[in-house]
C-alpha cells in the first residue's frame, strides 16, 4: 500500500510546508483577525513557525516525540497570545502520543492528532460551535478517523481531513463567537471566518501536500 | 503609518532600552523582556508580577517600583507574554514568601500565566497565586463570552495590592484583598479612532468621522456598538450608565479614574472628568480620590474609559500609601 507510513522526514516536511503556508497567508490571517480579534494572528503564527524552522535547522530530532516537543516549546515561547499556549499544547500532546518513533501509521497519526485536540480543548475550554480552531480541527479528525475505519489509506485519510478542516473553517462564518477575543463582539462576530480555524486548515493543507507529494 | 519608530519589529525591544536609560528605579532583563524593581526580590515581601501585551503604557512596566509591582513582563504589542518570561519573573521576585500573578482577563494572558504557574509549581518550590481582573461592563459576563475583560481596575489593583504587600501582608491575605478589589470595581470605555499595530501597518478598524465605538477594550478590537458621535456630556452618560447599573456604589466613597486611551489630549480628559463628576454627584456618590490621565492605553487610540472602585477606609489608606513608579508617584 502506498503512503502507509509518515516518516520523520515527512513529519519535518509537514512543518516546513506549514511554515510556508503561514508565511504565504500571513496577511490574510491577520486580516481575518482584524475583523473579529486583535489583528495579529498572521503575524504571530509567522513569527512562531519561523522560530520553529530556525530551531529545526540547528537541531534535527531523530524521533517524533522530540521533534514535536521542540516545536511545542518553540511555539509557546515565541508566539504568545492565546495561539502560543493552544498550538503549544496541541504539539506537546501530539509529541507524547506519538512517542519515540521514527514513523507513524495512519492510526498512530490519528491518535496523536486526537491527543492534540484534547489538549486544545482542555487549555482553551472551547467546544465545537464556539467559533474557534476547534471548529476546523474536530471535524478534520472525525473525517480522518472515518476513512481509517473503513480501510482507507493514509493519503485518503489526510485528504479527507484537509477537506473537512476547510469545510469546518468555512462553517465558522455564521457562528457567534463564545470564546476568545471575538466573543466580546457578541452578534457582531458573525459573518467572518475564525482566524484560528483558518490557520488549523493550513496545517491540514500542509499535511495533505506532504503525504501526497 | 506615521510612528516614531525605527523598525516595526524592534519597537518593544527598543522601548525597553529607552526605559533602562530613563528610569533608575527599574532593572531591565532584555533577553526575557522583564522590568524588575531595582531592589527585587525584597526581603519578606510577597512578589507581585504582572504583564501583558505591550501598547498599553504606562501599564504594566510603568507601575514597577516601590509600592506597586516587583516585575512586569512585556509581551509583543497586544500579545500576552509567554510562560517562560512569566516563570523567570516569578523566580526573580520571590523572596521566599510567595508570588502573586496579577492577570487581566484575556484568553491569551490567562493561558500563558496559567502555564507559567503550572511550571512554577512543578519545577520550583515557589508558591504562586493568581488574581484575574475582569471589570469591563461592556462585555456580558456569561458562558457565551470569554468573560469580562480586565481594564482600568488593573491599575488600581496594582496600586492597592502593592501598598498592602509593602506592609508585609502574607500572600493569602493579598489574594483575598485583590479579589475584593476586583469585585468592587467596574469600567467602561469608548473610542473616537482606531489604533495601528506597528507590525500590521494600518488601523485595526475603520471608524468614520461622525462615528464612535462604545464598549471598546484596550487592543484596538471593535466594541459592542457603533453609534453617532456625541457631545462629552452624552458620552459620559453612555459610559456611566452601564457602570452604575451594574453595581450599587452607595454609600461608601469611590476612587474614579478617567483614563485616556493614548491619543486624546488631557484637555478633553478633563472635560470628560467634569461630566463624570457631575453624574457622580447626581447619583449621590462621593468621589474620595481620582486619577485623570493616560494609565492603560491602546497605542494612539483616541477615546477614554472610566473606572469606578468602591473604596472603604482601608483601601483609601492603601491608595494614599507611598508609591514610586514612572506611572504613579506620590507620598515619597
Amino acid at each position: 500500500m502506498p503512503n502507509a507510513l509518515i516518516t520523520i522526514d515527512q513529519l519535518t516536511g509537514w512543518l516546513r510546508r506549514y511554515h510556508g503556508l503561514v508565511i504565504k497567508n500571513q496577511a490574510e490571517l491577520t486580516q481575518l483577525d482584524s475583523a473579529i480579534g486583535d489583528a495579529d494572528h498572521g503575524i504571530i503564527m509567522a513569527r512562531g513557525m519561523t522560530a520553529v524552522i530556525n530551531k529545526l535547522e540547528q537541531d534535527r530530532p531523530a524521533h517524533a516525540n522530540e521533534l514535536f516537543k521542540t516545536v511545542a516549546m518553540t511555539l509557546v515561547t515565541s508566539v504568545g497570545g492565546a495561539s502560543g499556549p493552544l498550538y503549544g499544547t496541541f504539539f506537546l500532546r501530539f509529541a507524547s502520543a506519538a512517542g519515540p518513533t521514527t514513523e507513524l501509521d495512519a492510526e498512530a497519526l490519528d491518535m496523536a492528532l486526537h491527543a492534540g485536540l484534547t489538549g486544545i480543548v482542555e487549555r482553551g475550554k472551547a467546544g465545537v460551535g464556539d467559533k474557534t480552531m476547534v471548529d476546523a480541527l474536530s471535524p478534520a479528525l472525525d473525517a480522518m478517523e472515518a476513512v481509517i475505519k473503513t480501510g482507507g489509506d493514509l493519503g485518503a485519510a489526510v485528504r479527507a481531513a484537509r477537506d473537512a478542516a476547510a469545510a469546518g473553517r468555512d462553517a465558522t462564518v455564521p457562528l457567534v463567537a463564545r470564546k476568545g477575543r471575538a466573543s466580546y463582539l457578541g452578534e457582531r462576530s458573525a459573518g467572518h471566518i475564525d482566524p484560528g480555524a483558518s490557520s488549523i486548515t493550513l496545517l491540514f493543507d500542509a499535511l495533505a501536500a506532504e503525504i501526497t507529494s | 503609518m506615521k510612528k516614531l519608530i525605527n523598525n516595526p519589529d524592534d519597537v518593544v525591544a527598543e522601548e525597553l532600552l529607552g526605559i533602562e536609560a530613563a528610569r533608575p528605579e527599574v532593572r531591565v532583563d532584555h533577553a526575557n523582556r522583564i522590568l524588575y524593581r531595582r531592589d527585587a526580590p525584597v526581603a519578606g515581601k510577597v512578589g507581585l508580577v504582572s504583564g501583558g501585551g505591550s501598547g498599553h503604557e504606562p501599564l504594566h512596566g510603568g507601575f514597577v517600583g516601590q509600592g506597586m509591582l516587583d516585575a512586569a513582563c512585556a509581551g509583543h504589542i497586544f500579545t500576552s507574554p509567554t510562560p517562560d518570561q512569566v516563570l523567570e519573573a516569578t523566580k526573580g521576585v520571590d523572596s521566599g514568601t510567595g508570588v502573586l500573578h496579577i492577570v487581566k482577563n484575556y484568553t491569551g494572558d490567562v493561558m500563558n500565566f496559567e502555564m507559567a504557574a503550572e511550571i512554577a509549581a512543578a519545577d520550583t518550590g515557589i508558591t504562586v497565586e493568581t488574581v484575574v481582573v475582569n471589570d469591563d461592563v461592556a462585555v456580558e459576563d456569561s458562558l457565551f463570552t470569554a468573560g469580562r475583560r480586565g481594564v482600568g481596575v488593573t491599575v488600581m489593583l496594582e496600586k492597592l495590592i502593592g501598598a498592602a504587600a509593602e506592609q508585609r501582608r502574607p500572600l493569602a491575605e493579598l489574594v483575598s484583598l485583590a479579589r475584593s478589589v476586583n469585585d468592587a470595581g467596574r469600567s467602561m470605555g469608548m473610542a473616537l479612532s482606531s489604533c495601528t499595530v506597528p507590525a500590521a501597518g494600518k488601523p485595526t478598524f475603520e471608524l468614520g468621522e461622525d462615528e464612535m465605538e462604545l464598549g471598546i477594550g484596550i487592543h484596538g478590537e471593535p466594541g459592542r456598538r457603533r453609534i453617532p458621535l456625541a457631545t462629552a456630556r452624552e458620552i459620559a452618560e453612555h459610559l456611566m450608565e452601564p457602570i452604575l447599573a451594574d453595581r450599587d456604589f452607595t454609600p461608601a466613597p469611590v476612587i474614579v479614574m478617567l483614563n485616556g486611551m493614548g491619543g486624546t489630549p488631557l484637555i478633553e480628559l478633563y472635560v470628560m472628568y467634569g461630566e463624570v463628576a457631575k453624574i457622580m454627584e447626581r447619583a449621590g456618590i462621593t468621589v474620595a480620590r481620582n486619577l485623570v490621565g493616560n494609565y492603560i492605553t491602546s497605542l494612539e487610540m483616541a477615546g477614554c474609559s472610566v473606572t469606578v472602585l468602591q473604596a472603604d477606609e482601608e483601601l483609601i489608606s492603601l491608595w494614599d500609601a507611598p508609591v514610586n513608579t514612572a506611572g504613579l508617584r506620590w507620598g515619597i
